[in-house]
């Protein structure tokens, strides 16, 4: 007994819902192929025995294409373990099938478990259980991972896990055809199909469109933007004073406790301050995106966006799977970069790896949101205003998006030349999405993040700072002789020595960018007392900052370096410095020259 | 009995049976696994704009393909 229990099986059949189900963890689902690049592991008790459950990324086949297929191969072919479940689409038996008996081919204790019964049942599929069970030699099961429908009869059989599935029946290793015709001829004894209604298929031909799909694609990321930007204002300023009162209590708390001026200060001003704002002004717009992107993703949208962006992709000499790759790079760049082991050719790995960071992540929204809301906007709210803050954003993410087919065709002309590869997406049927899931996912998930890392970074960097501008050599703190250092520097690209020097300590999280550079411009930092972005609009005019600056600093905030983290899975997926450090140098390099280009320009004509 | 045409040649609606596929050994295996190996149907479904990828149905299900790959797989009409 290794107590061990592996689920296999084609991309997109529900092993993650099933695995979720089994162990009560909260793998990340998503209604496209490729949501899952990793194993993952989680625990189940059998019989009072712990089990082992181990979720493999999905293949169609044993014969690997792309990383992610052949870790899930290395997993399926050489893992001791007491039963491999192979989790077929009821509704597409067939292929599943074929990966099935490819697997029995190779390992014995092998149990079929066909999910997705209840979409099978909708479009009037029905599945004769003991005629596959005959025919393949190994235990069949129908089941709903979503509903939980069968579930305990599979968990009894894989519990007394010692079958023998009479390997002698087929040969070891077939041709694929002999496995895709022996497939055919199983599903032809066991499944009787009905008439298919394909309202979907309805729905995919307006989504995808000659004409209409781009302006749908872009009119649906409008509304999502707009319903972060605007939903988000209420709760922004509610948590603002919330945590004003609670700062000032804890304020007088430590006075009370008689704690020395200067650590008061660096508490609640610092560490306090910086941690605050993150929350409150970084939160809210982030706990609506999220479940709103999520459902997008559950309904099956993402491989339409792909499919459409596929023409463009394909220009830049790139993989069309690289849309998938932007889209997941919108919440995480380092999730993209991982998110890239779908891409089968390496050559088109690296350009999406390389380029993932060119389109704004979670981290980036915030100051972006600020800097439009501050500068593009006025303080006045209203339904105008927050119709043009989500319509630059937008701007901003089509500039990203634009940014990265150019330095994809780019990085195919200079070091990595080649021909785009062959390339297959699936387009997996609409599913209604779970709504109640999402929401407790992607909020309680997303919330907990950005909590953790706003205590995890904000926190100290808000100290260090405190520090840096309460620390004094020469009569200057040593705020000021940093910034006075990079600012000749930044003035080329219209931006100053704070807002750059803000941009390289934001490097472990974007999300402190705009949190260091106040702290950095008021003397003593008291950012509790700001109750609304408003309050900024003199404070920067102060600085110096003017439309220019703005523009500049949106444009360096979209591409600059990509942050710690993204770092460190650009080196792990590429174990190489080369091109770890190109995907340093690329965003930078943008960055600046367009800074550069547009400052000069402004300059010339004189507008600014 | 119609000639066989390229897959990416199938008007959208129209049914085919699967001839071959060029022999180009990643392209073959990958599209074998997906579901077009000769003998089975499809049934050319949508395109993206410039008539570029187009989606198919085969084995029940919808996958998409380029047309430089399209062009390597030969069908007959039904």
């Amino acid at each position: 007994m290794t107590d061990k229990i592996i689920l296999a099986g084609n991309p997109n059949v529900g092993k993650s819902t099933l695995f979720n189900r089994l162990t009560g963890l909260r793998q990340h689902t998503g209604n496209w192929a490729g949501k899952t690049v990793g194993s993952a592991y989680g625990f189940l008790e059998l019989e009072g025995r712990k089990k082992m459950i181990i979720d493999t990324p999905g293949t169609y086949s044993l014969v690997p294409s792309s990383p992610d297929e052949e870790l899930a191969r290395d997993c399926i072919c050489s893992e001791d373990c007491d039963c491999i479940i192979v989790v077929c689409d009821a509704c597409c038996l067939e292929r599943s099938m074929y990966l099935a008996l490819q697997i029995m081919e190779r390992r014995s204790n092998v149990i079929v478990c066909v999910n997705l019964m209840d979409e099978a049942r909708l479009k009037g599929i029905k599945i004769d259980f003991k005629a596959l069970a005959e025919k393949l030699g190994v235990p069949c099961f129908g089941i709903s991972a979503a509903r939980g429908t069968g579930v305990s009869e599979l968990l009894e059989a894989a519990a007394s896990s010692q079958y023998d599935n009479g390997s002698d029946k087929f040969d070891t290793h077939s041709e694929p055809l002999e496995l895709k015709i022996r497939a055919e001829e199983i599903c032809r004894a066991s499944v009787i199909y009905a008439e298919s209604h394909n309202k979907g298929r309805k729905i995919d031909t307006i989504l995808t469109h000659r004409f209409w799909a781009w302006p749908i694609m872009l009119v649906m990321l409008f509304g999502i933007l707009w319903l972060s930007i605007s939903g988000a204002n209420y709760p922004s300023e509610l948590l603002s004073r919330l945590f004003a009162s609670l700062g000032e209590f804890a304020r007088k708390g430590l006075e009370y406790m008689h704690a020395s001026e200067w650590l008061i200060s660096m508490i609640i001003d610092g560490v306090y301050g910086t941690t605050v704002w993150v929350v409150s002004v970084m939160l809210p717009p982030m706990a609506i995106f999220f479940p709103l992107f999520t459902l997008l993703e559950d309904l099956g949208y993402l491989p339409r966006v792909a499919f459409v962006l596929d023409h463009a992709f394909q220009k830049a000499k790139a993989c069309g799977k690289q849309a998938l790759t932007m889209c997941m790079s919108l919440g995480c760049n380092a999730c993209g970069v991982t998110g890239c082991r779908i891409i089968d050719s390496p050559r088109e790995r690296l350009i999406a790896i390389l380029t993932s960071s060119l389109v704004p992540c979670n981290g980036k929204f915030p100051t972006l949101i600020a800097l439009i809301t501050l500068f593009f906007v006025g303080s006045q709210g209203g339904l105008l205003a927050s119709l043009k803050g989500a319509a630059l954003l937008l701007a901003v993410l089509v500039l990203g998006v634009g940014a990265t087919l150019a330095c994809s065709r780019l990085l195919s002309a200079t070091v990595l030349k080649g021909m785009p590869s062959s390339f297959a997406l699936e387009l997996p049927p609409y599913r209604k999405p779970r709504v109640g899931e999402i929401l407790v996912r992607s909020v309680l998930d997303r919330t907990l993040f950005v909590l953790g890392r706003a205590a995890a970074v904000a926190a100290p960097a808000g100290a260090f700072i405190w520090l840096m501008a309460n620390v004094t050599i020469n009569g200057d703190s040593l705020l000021t002789h940093c910034t006075g250092f990079l600012d000749p520097f930044a003035r080329i690209f219209s931006m100053d020595g704070v807002i750059l020097m803000a941009f390289l300590l934001g490097w472990p999280a974007n999300e402190i960018v705009v949190p260091v550079m106040l702290m950095a411009y008021l003397s003593n930092g008291t950012l509790v007392d700001m109750e609304s972005l408003a309050d900024l609009t003199p404070l920067l005019a102060e600085q110096g900052w003017t439309w220019l600056t703005a523009v500049c600093t949106i444009l360096f905030s979209l591409f600059h370096w990509p942050c710690s983290t993204t770092c460190i899975t650009v080196w792990k997926e590429t174990k190489s410095a080369k091109w770890t450090l190109l995907s340093v140098a690329l965003p930078t390099m943008l960055g600046l020259g367009l800074c550069f280009l547009v400052a000069s320009l402004t300059r010339l004509f004189g507008l600014a | 009995m119609s000639s066989s045409i390229k897959l990416s040649e199938l008007a959208p609606g129209t049914e085919a049976s699967i001839c071959s596929i060029e022999n180009d050994s990643a392209l073959k295996t990958r599209l074998t696994d997906l579901g077009f190996y000769p003998g089975a149907r499809t049934k050319a479904l949508f395109s993206a704009v410039f008539g570029d990828p187009t989606a198919y149905l085969i084995q029940n299900a919808v996958i998409a393909l380029r047309r430089s790959d399209a062009d390597k797989i030969l069908v007959k009409p039904l």
